[in-house]
């Protein structure tokens, strides 16, 4: 047969008479998509080399260049889109799995966008967050069911119990775990920086710690995952907690996958592995088959870090999740993180990150549920993941019974990353998933960490803005507060399992 | 007395772009428009800001400004001077007769003959006229800032 | 009236948002004195009402019957009276059976069957006397249709209904009633009514609340008492700080000050600045007690036998006035509502947004208000 070609993705269309030959498009491209002919004197570009990372697009000084999808104009068959046809030409050409990077796009419902906030009007004030106090601070951490206190001879009130380790979120936003190795350093050191400023967390992944951050302890998640890369006593009092990795959103059941080609020497120092090889976790613990085993590792690192930092435990959020997390937060976890079918990855199975897992909203709306209903829910924080885009989507997962949520897509996408999903390269032309010294000296980390701190101010005035409205100026008594939510075109079993009421129903 | 500014150069997130360069050549034309310089100004000016390259390793360089300037002692007309304001070195065109000693005695090569006037030295001066170095304006990456020493 | 009753939605199973009028009034000697004074008070916050709801709560009414629990009923049918009585008959010794007296009034229109019952717990040695009765109180307000307890404590009462507070109070023969505490309050929902339950004061055991504000944090209030076995049956705000109130201050024998702090806590900043040990205690109270923290506007005045507390909301949005004069401690929501009772106070003044204001009883040997 005559084999196909694998048509382009995307089209790179360069208004010659805009081009000023200054050829930084043609340096810039790490996929060697652009080139500039000599004899012709003019910039081309190989449109299948191209990713769509748009990079070249944002430094040309002329605007001359226009990165546009390419239509691949197909019959228009509903069921066979040109997707569909485009994965099974590269399967039989290969016979390989289809991998990808960062977090689900099909177009499954989005119940965030489904669900509308409250204010109020006449019959209690509205408060202005510019002239009133509006406090956003989270603590995440074991709480008690009573505080014992007790009186001392000058009448003084004085706390008796004592208080579990916890984690003093300044803004209820935290930066999800990306490995180094996944990740750069520089962009580890934007996040670590901008979590420091600001007064939150970032998470180091499964990729263990590179000196460089040593430093950023305080604001510091340390994650262990399956493959314990990097994972000694050290690095486990090196954060502020400890954060035991089951699966994410993006790829529930499989294990971490970090190519060898992101292998440099500095990971491979991290990680305790070999150059170049292919950093695969397993797919489970293989000290964890089951919840009395998960309970022996949280207590393993809580005696090795003397109960001094929460230990948290990161699932994806699956069908059994509710009932799952009620055995995490009695197997001793301290938080928890649900991650929905949209999280993100550095590299997965297409199949896997497209089809496997549930939307984070009914996730966390079933798991405060089963937690309140099992009395335990005070016992663990939880932390909400996958697909946070903006501060309304923090607002609604908070409302549904979250404590703080983990933001990884959106904090790349300060950085400068433009979902063109192929992380997995380790090319990443922004800097930002690649080890090539080459591309991450592209992401200051000055600049990085200036953005990041910027996104999170920019969402905590619009959160306080949203709760000024809602008359309410503490962020405690927006916590799992659904009655300050409506669906708006939801199945009656949706608003059920959501635990939220139609849009015009009153209280 | 006020500090002297200087450009500092970052080589570790210096990606090469050489779009400095490019703003140098627009500074010294005098207009901001790429498209129109490219397309209508005959004979472009060379960049005063050179982006040298190995390997993955590239920075910017342009005049260091240096305190103990070689380039000041080996002038003979006196045409290279450094301005009292900015403490940047600037060369006076008038009296520059093209000898061409700055060339030679600059360790960072950074002194160029101006190919289109004759007998005239070429070098940053900081975009003295514009008021902020344009190549410092348009560095993606803020590989290049302007930074203000105390001497 | 100026409103067709049966125009209206009931609000007993709707959350309805109200403003209102609050009025309280403590002789911390104990020293009993009629009904009408409070009666009085609000009559000079008619504005605060719209006549869908007053009601009066009082403590010391009932001295030769001060042992047993005296439970106010409100049946909406003789089949809600019948099933009622027979669960307290198995779960309690009746002493007294009786109708709650009321006067004819033309502005009052009777739509329950109005009881009241002095008890005796028959309980397992497993709960505390008053969890039983709390769990009482849950029952019968959850699982049987047409019954509401207005009250359930010991030597005090709840009257409440849909009006005036005028009528109300004539209506219930308040004036016949000798207390050394009385709370009242005046109503004007945004909607409603119809039904006598969703007027103030709420209570449970011998607490009392009345309110004037909207709770905006009541989902999370609502979600934080479930968790410890309260069931928010009647959707009101109200309802949810006279069950936070029980527990801290009944079951975790908090001071009435440290639950201030918990209802309207702290800023963090300044908790903050605050000296170590006393950050400590109220980083504490936040954290954990995240979910009882009361938001949106409030003024409220909360009783039980041995004493009466004022508290306003963290910015204070709603109005809250205090007075002394000799043994009597005056809050209400207007000045003019003290001043009408009490011409000549010591002292009058707006206690500050957060701050409690306390009456304690001071002969009282019973419960302990220690930490």
């Amino acid at each position: 047969m005559a084999k196909g070609k694998i048509p382009p993705e995307f089209l790179v269309e360069r208004d010659d008479y805009k081009c000023v030959r200054c050829l930084a498009c043609v340096r810039l491209c790490s996929y060697g998509a652009n080139y500039y002919d000599e004899n012709a004197k003019r910039v081309y570009t190989e449109n299948r080399k191209c990713v769509g990372c748009h990079f070249c697009e944002a430094m040309c000084p002329t605007e001359a260049i226009t990165v546009m999808r390419n239509p691949f104009e197909i019959k228009p068959l509903a069921h066979w889109t040109s997707e569909h046809l485009i994965d099974i030409m590269k399967q039989a050409e290969t016979g390989g799995v289809l991998l990808t990077s960062m977090g689900n796009d099909r177009p499954y419902f989005s119940y965030f966008d489904r669900i509308v906030l409250n204010a109020s009007q006449v019959t209690n004030p509205s408060i202005d967050p510019l002239r009133e106090p509006m406090e956003v601070r989270t603590y995440l951490g074991r709480k008690q069911m009573k505080l014992d206190l007790e009186e001392d001879e000058e009448g003084r009130v004085l706390l008796k119990t004592e208080i579990a380790p916890q984690l003093k979120l300044e803004v209820p936003v935290m930066f999800s775990a990306m490995s180094y190795g996944s990740i750069s350093l520089n962009a580890m050191l934007s996040l670590a920086e901008a979590a420091k400023t600001v007064g939150t967390y970032f998470n180091t992944g499964e990729g263990g710690l590179p000196k460089e951050l040593k430093r950023y302890g305080s604001n510091m998640i340390v994650q262990v995952a399956s493959g314990r890369f990097g994972v000694n006593v050290d690095y486990l009092n090196a954060g502020s907690a400890v954060e035991i990795k089951i699966g994410q959103g993006a790829k529930p059941g499989i294990g971490g996958h970090l190519p060898g080609e992101k292998v440099t020497e500095a990971i491979s120092e991290t990680r305790m592995i070999p150059v170049g090889t292919d950093a695969l976790s397993p797919a489970p613990h293989h000290d964890i088959y089951s919840i009395e085993d998960l309970r022996q590792l949280i207590y393993a690192i809580k005696e090795a870090t003397r109960y001094e930092k929460p230990v948290g435990v990161k699932i994806a959020a699956v069908h059994n999740v509710a009932p799952i997390a009620a055995g995490m937060v009695r197997a001793g976890a301290d938080y928890i993180v649900i991650d929905g079918i949209r999280g993100g990855t550095g590299a997965a199975p297409k199949v896997t990150r497209d089809h496997v897992g549930i939307p984070i909203e009914f996730a966390v709306a079933v798991v405060d549920q089963r937690l309140r209903e099992e009395g335990i829910r005070h016992m663990a924080s939880v932390v909400v993941a996958g697909g946070i885009r903006n501060s309304a989507d923090v607002i609604k997962a908070i409302a549904l019974g979250a404590d703080a949520v983990y933001i990884g897509t959106a904090a790349l996408v300060a950085l400068g990353c433009h979902l063109c999903q192929r992380c997995y390269l380790g090319k990443c032309n922004w800097g930002i998933a690649t080890q090539d010294p080459k591309l991450t000296k592209r992401l200051n980390p000055e600049i990085g960490a200036r953005r990041l701190v910027n996104l999170l101010r920019a969402w905590e005035h619009e959160i306080k803005e949203i709760l000024g409205g809602m008359g309410i100026n503490a962020i405690e008594s927006l916590r799992g507060n659904r009655d300050m939510l409506r669906g708006v075109g939801l199945h009656e079993y949706e608003l059920k399992l959501l635990g939220i009421k139609p849009a015009g129903e009153a209280w | 007395m006020i500090g002297v500014r200087k450009i500092l150069i970052r080589e570790e997130y210096c990606m090469g772009c050489k779009l400095c360069e490019i703003n140098c050549v627009a500074a010294q034309v005098g207009t901001e428009n790429l498209i129109k310089i490219f397309r209508y100004v005959p004979e472009l000016p060379e960049p005063k800001v050179i982006v040298e390259e190995h390997d993955y390793i590239t920075f910017a360089l342009q005049c260091r400004n240096c305190y103990d300037a070689s380039c000041l002692k080996a002038c003979m007309t006196g045409a290279m001077h450094r301005d009292p304001r900015t403490g940047a070195i600037t060369v006076n065109e008038e009296k520059c007769v093209g000898c061409w000693m700055c060339v030679m005695v600059c360790p960072f090569g950074v002194v160029k003959r101006n190919v289109k006037k004759k007998k005239v030295a070429s070098k940053c001066d900081l975009c003295a006229e514009r008021g902020s170095p344009a190549c410092v304006e348009g560095c993606p990456n803020e590989a290049l800032v302007l930074i203000e020493v105390r001497e | 009236m100026p409103y067709s009753l049966s125009s209206l939605i009931p609000d007993k199973h709707f959350r309805v948002p109200s403003a209102c009028g609050v009025s309280g009034i403590m002789n911390t000697s104990g020293e009993r004195f009629s009904g009408e004074v409070v009666v009085t008070s609000m009559s000079v916050m008619r504005e605060r009402g719209n006549g869908l709801g007053a009601g009066f709560a009082a403590y010391g009414i009932y001295p030769e019957l001060k042992d047993y629990y005296c439970f106010h009923m409100l049946y909406d049918s003789a089949y809600a009276k019948k099933n009622t009585e027979e669960y307290l008959a198995n779960h309690y010794e009746i002493v007294e059976s009786e109708p709650i007296p009321t006067r004819k009034n033309p502005r009052i229109k009777e739509v329950h069957i109005l009881w009241r019952y002095f008890l005796k717990p028959k309980f397992p040695e497993t709960v505390t006397e008053e969890d039983f009765v709390v769990s009482t109180v849950m029952f019968i307000n959850e699982k049987i249709e047409g019954a509401f307890v207005m009250s359930s404590g010991k030597n005090m009462g709840v009257f409440k209904g849909v009006g005036f507070p005028e009528d109300i109070g004539d209506f219930y023969r308040i004036d016949e009633y000798k207390g050394y505490i009385w709370t009242a309050h005046n109503r004007f929902p945004t909607n409603t009514v119809g039904w006598w339950g969703g007027a103030h004061p709420f209570s449970i055991l011998d607490w009392t609340v009345v309110h004037n504000g909207e709770i905006s944090s009541y989902g999370v209030n609502k979600r934080f008492l479930e968790s410890y076995g309260y069931k928010c049956t009647l959707m009101t705000d109200t309802e949810v700080i006279a069950y936070l109130v029980d527990l801290f201050m009944r079951r975790f024998k908090y001071s009435p000050a440290i639950t201030a702090k918990i209802l309207a806590a702290p800023f963090w900043k300044d908790i903050d600045s605050m000296p170590e040990e006393e950050r400590l205690l109220y980083s504490a109270l936040r954290m954990n007690y995240g979910g009882a923290l009361l938001n949106g506007p409030f003024a409220i005045i909360v009783a039980n036998r041995n004493m009466m507390m004022g508290l306003n909301d963290r910015i204070k949005l709603r109005p809250l006035v205090a007075a002394v004069k000799g043994d009597f401690l005056y809050i209400a929501s207007e000045e003019a509502a003290i001043r009408i009772v009490c011409p000549d106070p010591e002292i009058v003044w707006a206690p500050k947004a957060g701050e409690p204001v306390v009456g304690v009883l001071r002969s009282e040997e019973s419960v302990s208000l220690k930490v």
